[in-house]
């Protein structure tokens, strides 16, 4: 017990050091298993957070609809910038974030598409900030993390069609995920069920690497543990830890 | 012909004195009155031409030849005959619409100046007559073959003037026009002690000048929509940069960043030794206005600032909120409409499933499936295959067969059978079947990919 008291506050000590004192508004995932291994408790706005998918297009399709099942839960308009035009917006308000808060940004290349989120990022206020890249340079995601810091936006970086072993050192992001698809539950019928992902924290400033298997945004944007898996090893482990 | 001749031709003819300044002050007034209709930015042309610069003007009335014929219409109404053409270039537009002899509006695609200038005679580039004599006599007859001519010998002979009209005919160099205002449109000037040339000083004269404008536009409870800000540059060469702004704004702090954006598009030159601000597009913007915008304030951000900076860096089509729109295709469910327009509030039917991210166009892929009704069981995409472990579907759409463009030229009929599926792997896709097996009018039972889903 004393111990975990010790480490909390050496932690909240670093997490002063660092700059990344919590004072913005932070949207939980709602399901314990997840939040706890994040230092602040969810999506933390005010700060800058990588999404990946993978060079699979339905990856990718995954990781943006986590997107904007995160971004549904935030209040305020939303500039989503890309660099070209392929998102479909239908999905996004499938997954609760509606048509009317998300202003798009088409700006051709990566570097406007950095440009844009910045120019977004010192406007206090907003509901968030995507921008859709393919690569982006450790400076640059400094600059984005200040700029949210400063203004208490969330800001999302989306890596488009990120190889597995591609790696983005050096990002000052707080968090990095990696969405991808996974095989959904059999219903034995001509239908599908609610689509499943492999949800990979894969960096957290202030934790440990996480790997969760969750079933895909309802109509309020909430992700959801499937009920067949709740017990399943992930889960275990914590129980041994914390045994 | 002299006077006395005509008269004995034809006793009754009235005779009226040339009147160069009263032509010219009517050629104003035409320009002006363009200016009110077509296009902020409009100059006279001395001695029988007007320009537009109709860049982003032209959906006002639904394309460049509606304008045109609109144009062509009025002014021929009240009784003048006049030629008109549009082009990239002011240099080009000028020559066509005056050597082009069809009596129709003519209208030079994007990127065709070139094309359509090297058919004109010299005389089209706008050049004094006594070169154009001179160049007829060397054997220029056409525009095309003083372009394919080499230029030095010809710059020797006739002076720099000759090749800057060529040039700015085909858009090498700029040719800004200088337009005129009615004397109702806001506009401030100010001269400079001495030329300046640094993004300082011009970011300076701007906070100045927008200073200025803001409180022209104050007295008159107006708000700009746009601002067109014209350097004098000490060479002649005026340049000039343009910003909009998303709703009417008199707030001199926000105009003046807008435009600070821009600094890096001017040329300096050798200096600049006047500026002027000019406010084309006002609309009323009454204290009224002013309170809502600082009572909204409080609730939601104001994002008219955010909106401008952005889409003056990107342009204006490239800033959209996307709404629903009835359409049976789903490439066609979603409009854009301007990111400050009214809430739309309906949203797209939550049972239909829809993609995240669309193929566009969609690509063909190679399926395995049982006719005519099963699921795809493999497919293969990109030269790579997956196997499908589960499937749902179909989502049977219609074409538009009242539409007359898009693919419903091609096969009014058709129908789209959608299928989502999800690979072993679990990505799930979203695989149309062209054709609905029974009438061949409705496709070739060919497959598509045309999504992918989360």
């Amino acid at each position: 017990m004393q111990q975990s008291t010790v480490l909390q506050s050496l932690r909240a000590r670093i997490a002063q050091i660092e700059g990344s004192v919590q004072s913005h508004a932070v949207v939980p995932f709602g399901i314990d298993a997840i939040d706890r291994h994040l230092p602040s408790g969810g999506i933390a706005a005010g700060a800058l957070h990588e999404v990946a998918g993978s060079p699979e297009l339905a990856d990718d399709a995954a990781a943006t609809v986590f997107l904007a099942g995160i971004l549904a839960r935030f209040d305020g308009p939303v500039f989503w910038c890309l660099r070209w035009r392929d998102l479909f917006a239908p999905a996004l308000h499938l997954a609760g974030l509606h048509p009317d808060r998300v202003i798009f940004v088409e700006a051709g290349s990566d570097t406007n598409v950095l440009t844009a989120m910045e120019e977004c990022l010192r406007h206090e206020g907003l509901g968030g900030v995507v921008g859709e890249v393919k690569a982006i340079t450790s400076t640059a995601s400094k600059r984005l993390q200040l700029a949210a810091e400063k203004s208490g936006v969330p800001a999302f970086v989306m890596r488009r069609a990120l190889a597995a072993d591609g790696k983005s050192d050096g990002s000052a992001a707080v968090t990095r995920w990696r969405i991808q698809a996974s095989p959904s539950e059999k219903l034995g019928i001509p239908s599908l069920a609610r689509p499943r992902w492999q949800m990979q924290l894969e960096r957290v400033r202030g934790g440990e690497p996480q790997y969760w298997t969750v079933e895909g945004c309802d109509a309020q944007g909430r992700i959801a543990l499937p009920a067949d898996l709740v017990d399943r090893p992930a889960a275990q482990e914590d129980r041994q830890a914390a045994a | 012909m002299t006077v006395t001749r005509a008269r004995s031709l034809a006793p009754e003819l009235i005779l009226i004195d040339a009147d160069p300044e009263d032509d010219l002050e009517g050629l104003r007034r035409l320009t002006l009155w363009a200016g009110t209709r077509y296009s902020p930015l409009v100059a006279p042309d001395p001695p029988n031409g007007i320009w537009l610069d109709i860049t982003g003007c032209a959906h006002r009335f639904d394309g460049e030849g509606p304008l045109l014929k609109d144009i062509l219409r009025r002014v021929s109404a009240s009784g003048l005959s006049c030629q008109v053409a549009v082009a990239d270039t002011a240099g080009c537009a000028h020559a066509v619409a005056r050597h082009v002899p069809s009596g129709r509006p003519t209208i030079v695609e994007p990127g065709k100046a070139r094309a359509a200038l090297s058919i004109l005679p010299i005389a089209a580039l706008r050049i004094e007559p006594g070169v154009a004599d001179e160049l007829r006599r060397m054997g220029f007859d056409r525009v095309e073959q003083l372009i394919a001519a080499p230029r030095a010998p010809l710059v020797k002979r006739f002076g720099k003037q000759l090749y800057k009209r060529l040039d700015q005919a085909l858009g090498q160099i700029p040719e800004p026009i200088e337009p005129i205002f009615p004397p109702s449109v806001p506009r401030v000037r100010r001269a400079l002690l001495e030329p300046i040339s640094t993004a300082d000083a011009f970011a300076q004269v701007i906070t100045d000048l927008a200073a200025d404008i803001a409180h022209r536009l104050s007295v008159e409870g107006k708000g700009a929509r746009r601002l067109d800000l014209f350097f004098e540059r000490v060479d002649g060469q005026p340049q000039a940069i343009r910003i909009g702004t998303a709703s009417p704004s008199r707030d001199a702090k926000h105009l003046a960043k807008l435009l600070c954006q821009r600094i890096e598009m001017i040329d300096p030159g050798m200096g600049v030794e006047a500026m002027s601000l000019v406010a084309p597009l006002i609309e009323p913007l009454g204290a009224g206005d002013l309170g809502q915008l600082i009572t909204r304030r409080g609730k939601e951000p104001d994002l008219t600032a955010l909106i401008d900076a952005l889409a003056n860096r990107f342009g204006q089509r490239r800033l959209y909120r996307l709404a629903p729109r009835a359409s049976t295709m789903p490439e066609r469910e979603l409009g854009s409409v301007p990111p400050l327009s009214p809430a739309v509030s309906a949203g797209w039917d939550e049972d239909a499933p829809r993609p995240s991210r669309m193929i566009i166009p969609p690509e063909a892929v190679e399926v395995t499936a049982m006719l005519p009704d099963h699921p795809p069981a493999m497919f293969i995409w990109r030269g790579r295959r997956h196997r499908v472990a589960q499937a749902d579907g179909p989502e049977r759409l219609h074409g538009e067969w009242w539409r007359e463009h898009g693919h419903e030229a091609d096969a009014p009929y058709a129908v789209r059978d959608y299928f989502q599926v999800e690979t072993t792997t679990g990505g799930r896709y979203w695989l149309f079947r062209l054709g609905d097996g029974e009438r061949p009018v409705t496709g070739p039972m060919k497959w598509f990919i045309h999504g992918a889903f989360a």
